[in-house]
C-alpha cells in the first residue's frame, strides 16, 4: 500500500510540475491543481497510513491520527479558493493581453520584436 | 485583558466585515473614516499588547482553550508585537493616503487593506506552523486582489506571475509541513523546538529536508535571491500606495525565517542547529549585490524603490545568518526602519508620478512637479533615511549593523559589499533627485489638474510616515534596549517552551 500511495503522490507531483512549466495558462492551472492534489495526499500520509481505524480514542485497538485529516481539510478549502482565483485571473489575462500565454505574448512574436 | 493578544487579528477582520456591510458599503466617506479608525484601533491594541508583554514577559493564548501542543496557540513576544505595531501603523498611513482618491480606482480597497493587515498580524502572532500557513494564505489572497486594484494590462501579467509563483510556494510549504509533522508529530513551534533536539538516526535528515523546504518558501516570500525576480515587476506595477503597504510583506518572510531558524532550529536543536546559516550567507550577499545593481539600473522611481526593498532584504538576511543576539537586535531595528523608509519612497513616487503628467516618475528631464517644496523635502528626508546618512535612523542602523558584524569571520566580505551597496543607493537616489527636481523645464503656462495636489490627507500621511525615521533616531537608546530584549527572548527558545507549556499545565 505504501508503495502504491507514494508512487501516486510522486506521479501527481511530476505531472503537476511538467504542466506548470508550460507556456499557456490553462495547462499551468491544471498543473497547480494536480500539485495541490499531490500535496493533500502527502499531508494525509504524514499521520501514517492505516486502514479501518477510527480517529477516535477507544474505538479500536490503535487509532488513526486526526490532526493530518484536519490539516488536509483546511488545505483543500484554501487550495480550492486559490484555484478559483487563478482561473478567473487567467480569464482576465486572456481578455487583457489578447492571448493565453503566461508571459503575455507567444514566443514567435517576441522573437520578431527582438530582431527588429 | 488576557484576550488582548487576539485583538490585532480580530479588529482588522471585524473592520473588513463592517466595511463590506450596507452602511459602509454604500458611502465612500463613511468607509474611509471607519477604515482609518479601525486601523488606528488596531495600532492602539498592538501598542497596549507591547506594553503588557514588556512588563510581564511573552504571552500565550490557547484559541478555544484547546490545550497546547494539540490546539492552536497565539504567541506574542516583543519581536512579533513590535512588527504588529509596524504593520498597523503602515496600514493606517496607506489608508489615510489612499483616501484622497486612490481607493476609487477599483472596488473594495478598504476591506482588502484590512484583510491584508489581519493576515500579516496573524502571521506575526501565531505560535503554530500550520496556522502560519493559513495566515500566509489570508494575506496572499488579499494581496492578489489589491494588486489587481487598478485595471490595466501590465498589472494583469504581473499579477498572474505573482499568483502562480505563490501557489507553487504554498504547495512547497504544505509538503514541508507534512514532512515535519511526520517526523516530529507536532506543529506547535515551541513543542517543535523541544522535539527537534530529541531526533535520532534518519529522522534528522528528514527534519533537515523539511526545514530547508520551509527556507525555500520563506525565501520566496522575502524575495531572497534567486527567488526575487517577481518583486520588481509586482511592486513596480501595483499602485504605489498598495506597493507601500506591500513593503511589509517581504518582512513577513524574513520574520518567518528568524522565527523558525532561531527558535526551532536554534542553538538548542543539537545536530540541526543553524542548518540555514550556510545557505543564507552567500544568498544574502548576492541579493545585496543584485539589489544594488537594480537600484542603479532602475528607470523610474517605483522600480528604484522596489530594488531598495531587495537591498534591505539582503541586509536583513545577512544579519539573520550571523545568528547571534546582537545581530538579531540590529535586524529588528533595521526591519522597522527599512519598511517605513521604502514605503515612504513609494508614496513619494506616487505623488511625483501624478504631478509630472505623461512622463510619470521616469527619471528623465521633464516639466517640474506642482509642489516642489513639499515633495522635495519629503524626498530628501526619505532618501537620507534610505541611504543611511546622518542624522536619520538609516545611519543609526548602519553604524550598529557594522558594529554587530565586526567580530564575525565573514565581516571582510560583508563590509565592502554592504558599504558599496549603500554607496550605490546614495548615488542612485541623488541622481534620481537631481533629474526629478532640478533638471526640470519651467512650466508657467501649464495648468495642473486639481486632483494632483497633495491635499490634506496625503500631506498628513507623508508627514506621519516621515516622522518615524526621525523619531527612531531621537529614541534610538530605548529602541536599542527593546530590540536587544526582543532578540534575547527570540534566541532563548526555552522562554517560549516554558510559556507555552505553563499554559498546558494550568488547564
Amino acid at each position: 500500500m505504501e508503495l502504491l500511495y507514494a508512487s501516486c503522490v510522486g506521479l501527481l507531483v511530476a505531472s503537476g510540475i511538467y504542466l506548470i512549466l508550460r507556456a499557456r495558462t490553462f495547462p499551468v492551472v491544471l498543473g497547480l491543481t494536480m500539485l495541490s492534489y499531490a500535496v493533500n495526499l502527502f499531508l494525509f500520509s504524514s499521520g501514517r497510513l492505516k486502514i479501518n481505524q477510527a480517529p477516535v480514542l477507544g474505538q479500536s485497538a490503535s487509532y488513526a491520527d486526526p490532526l493530518p485529516q484536519a490539516l488536509v481539510l483546511t488545505a483543500i478549502v484554501i487550495g480550492f479558493a486559490m484555484t478559483a482565483f487563478v482561473v478567473i485571473l487567467a480569464i482576465r489575462g486572456r481578455a487583457d493581453l489578447g492571448n493565453d500565454h503566461v508571459d503575455g505574448q507567444p514566443r514567435a512574436t517576441r522573437a520578431t520584436k527582438g530582431s527588429k | 485583558m488576557q484576550h488582548l493578544i487576539t485583538l490585532p487579528v480580530l479588529l482588522p477582520l471585524l473592520a473588513g466585515i463592517i466595511l463590506l456591510l450596507p452602511p459602509c458599503g454604500k458611502s465612500l466617506v463613511l468607509r474611509r473614516w471607519v477604515a482609518s479608525f479601525m486601523a488606528l484601533a488596531t495600532l492602539v491594541a498592538s501598542a497596549l499588547l507591547l506594553s503588557t508583554i514588556l512588563s510581564a514577559g511573552p504571552v500565550v493564548y490557547a484559541i478555544g482553550e484547546w490545550q497546547p501542543p494539540f490546539g492552536i496557540v497565539l504567541y506574542a513576544d516583543p519581536l512579533a508585537v513590535a512588527l504588529c505595531i509596524l504593520t498597523s501603523f503602515l496600514s493606517l498611513v496607506t489608508i489615510v493616503y489612499a483616501s484622497r482618491g486612490d481607493d476609487k480606482a477599483g472596488s473594495f480597497y478598504h476591506p482588502l487593506a484590512h484583510f491584508l493587515l489581519m493576515g500579516v498580524n496573524g502571521a506575526f502572532l501565531t505560535g503554530d506552523l500550520f496556522n502560519l500557513f493559513v495566515f500566509f494564505e489570508v494575506l496572499l489572497i488579499a494581496s492578489y486582489a489589491l494588486l489587481m486594484h487598478k485595471k490595466d494590462k501590465h498589472t494583469t501579467k504581473a499579477a498572474l506571475h505573482y499568483v502562480i509563483l505563490n501557489l507553487v510556494g504554498s504547495s512547497i510549504f504544505l509538503i514541508a509541513l507534512g514532512v515535519l509533522y511526520g517526523v516530529l508529530g507536532t506543529l506547535n513551534m515551541a513543542d517543535m523546538a523541544l522535539k527537534v533536539a530529541l531526533l535520532q538516526g534518519d529522522d534528522i535528515y528528514l527534519a533537515k529536508i523539511g526545514g530547508l523546504l520551509l527556507l525555500i518558501v520563506f525565501a520566496l516570500k522575502a524575495a531572497l535571491l534567486p527567488l526575487h525576480l517577481w518583486l520588481p515587476a509586482t511592486y513596480g506595477r501595483a499602485m504605489p500606495v498598495i506597493a507601500a503597504q506591500f513593503a511589509i510583506m517581504t518582512k513577513v518572510g524574513v520574520y518567518a525565517i528568524m522565527r523558525v531558524f532561531t527558535m526551532i532550529f536554534g542553538e538548542q536543536a543539537g545536530e540541526l542547529s543553524g542548518i540555514a546559516s550556510t545557505w543564507l550567507w552567500p544568498l544574502a550577499l548576492v541579493t545585496l549585490v543584485v539589489g544594488a545593481v537594480g537600484v542603479l539600473a532602475a528607470e523610474d522611481l517605483r522600480r528604484l524603490s522596489a530594488n531598495l526593498v531587495i537591498v534591505s532584504v539582503g541586509t536583513l538576511i545577512a544579519m539573520v545568518a550571523l545568528n547571534d543576539e546582537q545581530a538579531t537586535a540590529v535586524a529588528i531595528y533595521y526591519m522597522v526602519h527599512s519598511t517605513i523608509a521604502c514605503a515612504a519612497m513609494f508614496l513619494i513616487a506616487d505623488m511625483i508620478a501624478l504631478q509630472r503628467g505623461k512622463v510619470q516618475d521616469r527619471l528623465v528631464n521633464s516639466r517640474g512637479v506642482a509642489e516642489p517644496k513639499l515633495l522635495g523635502i519629503c524626498f530628501v528626508v526619505a532618501a537620507i533615511a534610505l541611504a543611511g546618512l546622518p542624522p536619520l535612523s538609516g545611519f543609526v542602523a548602519k553604524l550598529w549593523l557594522l558594529d554587530a558584524s565586526y567580530g564575525a569571520e565573514v565581516a571582510w566580505v560583508f563590509w565592502p559589499i554592504y558599504l558599496l551597496a549603500s554607496l550605490a543607493t546614495l548615488v542612485a537616489l541623488s541622481r534620481a533627485g537631481t533629474s526629478l527636481f532640478w533638471h526640470d523645464h519651467p512650466n508657467q503656462d501649464e495648468q495642473f489638474e486639481d486632483n494632483v495636489y497633495a491635499g490634506k490627507r496625503r500631506t498628513w500621511a507623508l508627514v506621519l510616515i516621515l516622522m518615524v525615521p526621525l523619531m527612531m533616531t531621537v529614541f534610538a537608546a530605548p529602541l536599542n534596549e527593546m530590540s536587544n530584549e526582543a532578540a534575547a527572548i527570540l534566541h532563548n527558545s526555552q522562554v517560549a517552551i516554558d510559556t507555552v507549556f505553563a499554559l498546558a499545565k494550568e488547564q
